[in-house]
């Protein structure tokens, strides 16, 4: 098996029909030019000898030109976050060469020099071309590694998580072929790196459905161009939609009758975004989806009807039925084990384990993390219901969740026991609207010290988003006997005194 | 006959059918397509679809044996229909699932 079999499928089945516009120029290409473009360009990936095909850029055409092209020839298609800095972008790119690298104008002129790299911007990549008119065809081996996506932990260095291509062809088979409309159009805006931006390759192409690719996200621009295009389908995280919302302020109804399905996921929902967005878009059925990059995205939905019946419940459990990720879709089995691996009833706490096909759980040079009987600890806590439905306590290693963005609280506390006036710091994920969690601390300090002084500290030495939004000064942190942060005890001090 | 291994992609003979293999059980097997064994290259014999496999076969659908544990998607369309040990396989029935991308 192949991913490159899908798009090889929906070329044969429906060649004409659009496969991929870009929002931004306008630019579209057919499922056969794609098919086209995949085959020279997987040739050009062949020749250049390199072991991955690295891609550090926005949405637009060559993304999936890269994606099946990689696929094609062999080598693991690897999408970076291209809002890095500079530093950890290197850092990656180490892990992964000699790369064939698609990326913007500035770093291809900084990468000039290297010769274990081979650089493309997006318009020398559609000019290249192979030495020899051959072409090889894909290999079916289903060990085949598809894509490696890295990941953040929450100690030092990214995971890379591999997906083989039996993972993403699993996982791809779970739609049904060539299953869309004429008419129907996949608005995507999760970046190329996030596993549901691969997802949303693969599901549409699998059913010749048209994806709108919207490189940046603004709340007005999503809705102009969601009307625009016809969009019937998209896939946003709570933030966005939480912007959305609020840019509709005001207005009985969003408008979109075209747009039958938004499916949300990659953080907590707040649940007035929720119950407000259903307002809004009274014709659009509503999915929430919990996934995981180790799982080949998706493995629990929360389906139309279950939102439908839980908005209009009186009844306490129904209602929360919202708050709930679901059930596990076909294939995939969920276990709830606690901290010595043995299996809780339903209603208790404790780490989602999941079991399927789609389930890689395997890191370069670190392995598989699946045990014997196939069962993945996801790090994530939570319990299931009496009926089976999944609800989500947070990340099981304290991973701050913000706008879908994976912080380690590891990362900022060093930065803030950096500072001269701190002592000490504890850094948790707090409830918010906007973000789902955002960054809040608590710092132990050896001098008075103000809080905008340690923002702004943070703000010098790492991205914003890690930026502390709430910083609250203790006497002593919490540890228990073995020395370890009580970080469960920090946490509530932000949710109880907001 | 021959044993069949998951993401195998094998053509007919006679016709332009090709399927890959999702799930197949162990030990041999005879897959046959309009009535000859399928193969990885297809065959340059020319043979003829044998008219009591002639339903053909649907591009995207997945066909399924009685007892459950062979799985094979069509990749390709053709004149031919699919079968094991002489006994026509069946479309597998679809779980429509909401649109989650």
């Amino acid at each position: 098996m192949n991913i490159a079999l899908f798009l090889e499928m929906a070329a044969e089945a429906r060649g004409d029909r659009v496969a991929f516009k870009d929002a931004l120029t306008g630019e579209s290409i057919s499922f056969a030019g794609l098919y086209k473009a995949a085959q020279a360009k997987s040739q050009v990936l062949h020749e250049s000898g390199a072991s991955h095909c690295a891609l550090i850029d926005t949405s637009n055409l060559t993304i999936p030109v890269a994606l099946f092209a990689s696929g094609w020839a062999g080598i693991p298609y690897v999408p970076i976050n291209y809002r890095l800095t500079s530093d950890e972008i290197d850092a990656l790119i180490d892990r992964v060469k000699p790369a064939f690298v698609v990326t913007d104008a500035e770093r291809r002129e900084a990468w000039t020099d290297r010769s274990d790299l081979i650089v493309h911007e997006r318009q020398s990549f559609r000019e290249v071309h192979a030495k020899s008119e051959d072409v090889a065809h894909w290999s079916m081996d289903p060990e085949g590694v598809a894509v490696v996506l890295f990941t953040s932990g929450t100690t030092g260095a990214p995971k890379a998580a591999i997906m083989r291509h039996r993972h993403l062809v699993s996982y791809t088979l779970m739609m049904e072929f060539d299953s869309a409309d004429e008419d129907e159009a996949a608005l995507v805006t999760v970046p190329p790196y996030h596993i549901a931006g691969i997802a949303a390759i693969l599901t549409s192409v699998y059913q010749c459905r048209r994806v709108v690719q919207l490189a940046t996200f603004e709340p007005d621009n999503w809705l102009k161009v969601a009307r625009e295009e016809g969009v019937t389908s998209t896939f946003v995280v709570p933030t966005m939609l939480s912007r959305i919302v609020d840019s509709l302020e005001g207005q009985r109804n969003a408008d979109l009758p075209n747009l039958q399905a938004i499916s949300y996921g990659g953080g907590k929902m707040p649940l007035n975004v929720i119950r407000r967005a259903m307002e809004l878009f009274p014709d659009t059925e509503f999915t929430n989806a919990y996934g995981l990059t180790e799982t080949s995205s998706t493995i629990t939905l929360l389906g139309p009807e279950e939102h439908r019946t839980a908005l209009a419940s009186i009844d306490p459990t129904t209602q929360k039925r919202l708050t709930s990720v679901g059930l596990p879709v076909p294939g995939v089995e969920i276990a709830i084990r606690d901290d010595e691996g043995r299996n809780l009833p339903t209603n208790v706490h404790g780490e989602i384990f999941v079991r399927g096909e789609q389930v890689s759980g395997e890191y370069e040079g670190i392995g598989s993390r699946v045990d014997e009987d196939g069962w993945f600890p996801t790090r994530d806590a939570g319990y299931v219901d009496d009926d089976g439905y999944l609800f989500l306590d947070g990340r099981a290693d304290d991973v701050i969740v913000r706008g879908g963005e994976n912080l380690s609280p590891g990362e900022i506390e060093d930065v803030l026991r950096e500072h001269e006036c701190v002592h000490d710091a504890a850094v948790v994920g707090m409830p918010s609207q906007e973000w789902g969690e955002a960054v809040a601390a608590a710092v132990e300090v050896s001098r008075e010290v103000s809080v905008e002084a340690l923002q702004m500290w943070v703000r010098e030495h790492m991205r914003s988003s890690r930026v502390p939004e709430k910083i609250q000064f203790w006497d002593e942190l919490p540890y228990n006997e073995t020395g370890k942060l009580l970080r469960r005890v920090v946490k509530a001090a932000f949710v109880d005194s907001p | 006959m021959a044993s069949l291994a998951t993401g195998q992609r094998l053509k007919s003979a006679v016709c332009n059918t090709e399927i890959m293999v999702i799930s197949a059980p162990d030990g041999d097997l005879e897959l046959t397509c309009g009535g000859v064994p399928m193969g990885s290259d297809g065959s340059s014999e020319s043979g003829t679809v044998d008219p009591n496999y002639a339903n053909g076969t649907t591009i995207g659908k997945r066909y399924v044996n009685d007892d459950g544990d062979l799985e094979l998607l069509c990749v390709k369309p053709g004149d031919g229909s699919l079968a094991v040990n002489g006994t026509e396989l069946k479309i597998k029935e679809s779980k429509k699932l909401p649109k989650t991308d």
